[in-house]
């Protein structure tokens, strides 16, 4: 999964204007989960039962205990306070990836939609060959060039995700910009850029927001990878990636738990932020 | 076709420009890293002159690019060995995994989308268990079968590739399943999604309104159509499964490419590191045109020109 | 009261003028459809009666959104999946509607076949014309590939398709969509039905290959004295191919009379609005005369008569009271004032 999972969702065309109206428990629970998720990070030096980094040799390796939830690790450190500042980092990174990407991704995709032509010929032309690249083989080159750390990798995957955003969404815009309203605004003597800023992009929103929020998964995924491989946060930094690899020692000493817990955190916000796609998907498409 | 195929060779040729101009433009001065911080400025004089680091960057570029046409990538400064014999010592374990991945996709992705298509029942299942794939990252499904199947069960290896076929296969077992795991899901559902799409195509009608037996509508009508989709998918799911080998060989510490490749990266290696990121991007390249050479083999339409 | 109109058109079907000979080969009797769309149940077809006889042709005539290709997809068991119907559709004696599994194979592979609208969609794009036209052959019926092949290839030739060895080999994007027409009847004749449904063969082609290819299925049923239930929106073109024309509006059969008779003497005034409507060669005339107001679908056409509030002829008992098809002069036909109207009704 690492690396490569493209980041389309298709959307049918015109699924910009016909929203459906009614409840849906499993976007609403997504909603939820992505919300305590972003909470849980703000707040975390309110939150943690203790001190992330604090370790206690004697205390390594504990179970469950009312004053450790999810237990210690093999270094005696808080596995639930280590889990909750860990989602400081491993959210911020994505969070980075994806408004970077899609501020990218929209630009390129409205420029090309709205020239055409030859600008549009030679910008499919270089995010074809920026589609050769996985974003995670991307990212280590970038590591390999500027260093471990979250910077490196977080620019990297800006630019290979880049591609994904910019090839749905141009579609989108070319479909878009053929409707006759485009031209009526033209024919007042509206800018080209007015055009695209209070009209063109307003009515793209439900499709960026669908990109946006599969591409943040994706980039959680592969940030947390890096980590995880060493090539990202580097220890004792609390990050769930990170946390993954620094517990997979203990697993053998039948200790799985610091490992489990980050990499069930990791999974729980993947699945939260792809449902919710699926769900704006089902909620614009119908 | 032809120009597709120009069109992959300049990707090829860009792919190459970019990762070996990313690591000449990186900070640092390389002849530091491989004299260490303690030489003299003699020692580093020399080394700079056996690297070739003073010519200029198209010079080198040009000596590395026809040296890895020739096979000849260079030598790794921490091995102090040559890059291509370092990959091809690691190569046999990396494919061995990805081919055991890919029949694992195979099997499991292709098989369960069919069924979900032509089965609505398992096929709402099919979809919630895949969705819940998909989220699973290689190396959290990895800890998760360490923990089970290694740990508690210890059905399966911990760590380490094993020698001859058989043994290797063994190990290589939980590695592949971790790898291949979000890929199944992931073909699952477009594999579901593309069937679905087929089997509500008109000619699927006719072919029942002949009277034309359910298996063979499904066979000749239904699964070959989607077939064409489904390569597109596969392709993408072999370039997925060769840069997750980067992450689970690391996992299982396997002795690959991947493993190499982290490592490499971590200690500033970088002739392998390019040596490595050509390989992978002449593979995705050489899969991209693979899945072309098979839709035109499977769609009669992208082989002829419309006629009026 | 479904019953009084079967009653009724099965009378009409012995005594009526030749050439309707009496057993029908297919018989539909107040044939009933709903379609589930978003979770409801919504009619598209609540009162169709029709019988086709053998070696007869019968035109369904009707606007879009009148039923007349879904009454096809009944007859040939593919209506779209969660469909609810009601009625009855016998074919050689077999009730239709409910066959299952083998049975209904056994069906859609001996008695009849379909020709549908766009060929380019219903033949599978990736095959072979030679996979197309032999599948039925060699997949239904058994015969082996070289027969099956050299049958194709001759009947290619009947269809006006000359080279028919190298067409076999060809896919369908290499031809033209008249061209995809005639293989699709060649088809269609090589699994020799004895009823075929001709679903708007000819809306999808240009107007100069309509005529040839339509004058080809007509030849080539004739020739063979193959029933034909031809469906179409054209009112004239169905009167000159078909023996008899039925007219469909809102999900109901409005009437059906031999074409000859249709033309000057309608029965009903939807029929006669139709014939209004159309643009004459023969006749000058400085306007066509529109039908007010616009088509119904069965399910939001008025409690009464369908037409109630379209025609010009409506009286408040029209409107009150659902109308039943019934026998009048050779033809049958659904109007409490049809006796009244009788004679008024040619086109102006």
């Amino acid at each position: 999964m690492s690396g490569a999972l493209p980041i389309e969702r298709v959307i049918p065309p015109g699924a910009a204007r016909r929203r459906l109206r009614g409840r849906d428990p499993l976007l609403a629970g997504c909603v939820v989960v992505i919300a305590a998720l972003v909470l849980m990070a703000l707040l975390a030096p309110l939150i943690a039962p203790h001190d992330p980094d604090a370790s206690d040799i004697l205390a390594a390796n504990e179970g469950s205990s009312l004053s450790h939830p999810l237990g210690t690790d093999s270094v005696g450190r808080d596995i639930l306070s280590r889990i909750i500042h860990g989602a400081r980092l491993s959210l911020l990174g994505p969070a980075l990836v994806v408004v970077a990407a899609t501020v990218g991704g929209v630009a390129v995709a409205l420029v090309t939609a709205w020239r055409g032509g030859r600008v549009d010929t030679v910008a499919s032309r270089v995010l074809d060959i920026l589609f050769a690249f996985p974003g995670l083989i991307f990212a280590i080159l970038a590591v390999a060039m500027f260093g471990t750390g979250l910077v490196a990798p977080v620019i990297a995957l800006s630019i290979a995700y880049l591609p994904y955003i910019a090839r749905v969404i141009r579609s989108a815009a070319i479909r878009e910009r053929a409707l006759p309203y485009v031209e009526a605004c033209q024919v007042a003597g509206m800018s080209p850029l007015r055009i695209c800023w209070r009209h063109l992009l307003p009515n793209l929103l439900p499709y960026v927001a669908v990109q946006a929020a599969v591409s943040f998964g994706y980039a959680l995924v592969d940030l947390s990878a890096l980590s995880y491989l060493g090539l990202g946060v580097q220890p004792p930094s609390a990050e769930w990636g990170r946390m993954v690899a620094d517990g997979q020692a203990a697993i053998l000493n039948g200790n799985p738990e610091a490992s489990l817990y980050a990499g069930m955190a990791i999974v729980v916000t993947v699945l939260a932020f792809n449902l919710l796609a699926d769900r704006l998907v089902r909620r614009t498409a119908q | 076709m032809l120009t597709r195929l120009a069109g992959l060779l300049l990707t090829l040729l860009v792919a190459s420009v970019v990762i070996y101009g990313a690591l000449y433009l990186a900070p640092g001065d390389p002849s530091t890293l491989l004299a260490g911080n303690k030489a003299t400025p003699r020692t580093l004089e020399s080394i700079r002159e056996q690297w070739h680091l003073d010519d200029p960057f198209y010079e080198r570029y040009w000596a590395w690019l026809s040296g890895a046409v020739r096979g000849d990538l260079g030598e790794s400064f921490t091995y102090k060995q040559s890059v291509g014999s370092l990959i091809s010592d690691r190569i046999g374990t990396t494919t061995l995994l990805i081919a055991y991945a890919f029949a694992l996709v195979l099997v499991g992705g292709v098989l369960l989308g069919i069924v979900g298509a032509l089965r609505p029942r398992a096929g709402a299942g099919i979809t919630a268990v895949s969705s819940v794939g998909i989220a699973v990252p290689s190396y959290v499904a990895a800890i998760v079968l360490i923990t089970v199947f290694a740990v508690e069960l210890g059905w399966f290896p911990v760590f380490g590739d094993g020698t001859g076929f058989l043994d290797r296969l063994w190990h290589l077992t939980l590695p592949a399943i971790a790898l291949a795991l979000a890929w199944n899901a992931y073909v699952a559902q477009l594999t579901k999604a593309a069937v679905h799409e087929e089997s509500l195509r008109d000619h699927v009608a006719t072919a029942r309104s002949r009277g034309v037996a359910e298996g063979a509508i499904v066979r000749r009508h239904i699964v070959r159509n989607a077939l064409i989709p489904i390569t597109t998918v596969l392709g993408i799911t072999i370039a997925g499964l060769v840069a997750g080998t980067v992450v689970i060989e690391q996992s299982f510490n396997l002795n690959g490419i991947g493993s190499l490749l982290v490592q490499a990266t971590s200690s500033k290696d970088f002739a392998l590191v390019q040596g490595i990121s050509l390989l992978l991007v002449t593979i995705f390249v050489v899969v991209n045109v693979g899945v072309d050479l098979l839709n035109a083999a499977l769609d009669p339409r992208l082989r002829t020109e419309r006629r009026p | 009261m479904h019953g009084a109109a079967t009653a009724g058109h099965r009378e009409d079907g012995v005594t009526g003028p030749a050439p309707t000979p009496p057993a029908a080969l297919l018989s539909i009797r107040a044939l009933r459809v709903d379609l589930r769309a978003e979770g409801e149940l919504r009619r598209v077809i609540h009162d169709v009666t029709l019988d086709v006889a053998e070696g007869e042709s019968v035109g369904l005539v009707g606007e879009s959104g009148s039923g007349k290709s879904m009454t096809a997809r009944a007859v040939a068991r593919l209506l779209p999946e969660g469909a609810v119907t009601g009625g009855e559709i016998v074919f050689d004696g077999e009730p239709v509607l409910t066959l299952r599994g083998a049975a209904l194979r056994r069906f859609r592979r001996g008695g009849i076949a379909t020709i549908f609208q766009d060929p380019a969609a219903h033949i599978n794009p990736v095959r072979t014309i030679g996979d197309h036209l032999t599948e039925g052959l060699r997949l239904v019926r058994g015969v082996d590939a070289r027969e099956a092949e050299r049958r194709a290839a001759a009947m290619l030739g009947e269809v006006g398709i000359a080279g028919g060895e190298r067409r076999l080999r060809q896919h369908p994007h290499e031809l033209s969509g008249g061209m995809l027409q005639r293989v699709m009847i060649a088809s269609v004749l090589l699994d020799e039905p004895r009823l075929i449904l001709a679903d708007e063969p000819t809306t999808a082609l240009d107007v100069t290959t309509q005529s040839e290819v339509m004058a080809l299925l007509s030849e080539l049923s004739r020739e063979r004295r193959l029933a034909m239930l031809y469906i179409t929106h054209d009112l004239e073109l169905a009167a000159g191919v078909c023996d008899r024309t039925a007219v469909m509006y809102a999900g109901a059969v409005m009437e059906v009379q031999r074409s000859a008779a249709l033309n000057d003497g309608p029965l009903n005034p939807y029929t006669a609005a139709l014939l209004a409507a159309r643009p004459r060669v023969d006749a000058r005339s400085d306007r066509l005369e529109a039908i007010a107001g616009r088509p119904r679908s069965a399910f939001e056409a008025p409690e009464g008569c369908v037409f109630a509030d379209r025609c010009p002829h409506v009286e408040d008992a029209c409107v009150a009271e659902r109308q039943e098809l019934r026998p009048l002069a050779g033809g049958l036909v659904r109007c409490r004032r049809a006796e009244e109207l009788r004679g008024r009704l040619g086109h102006a």
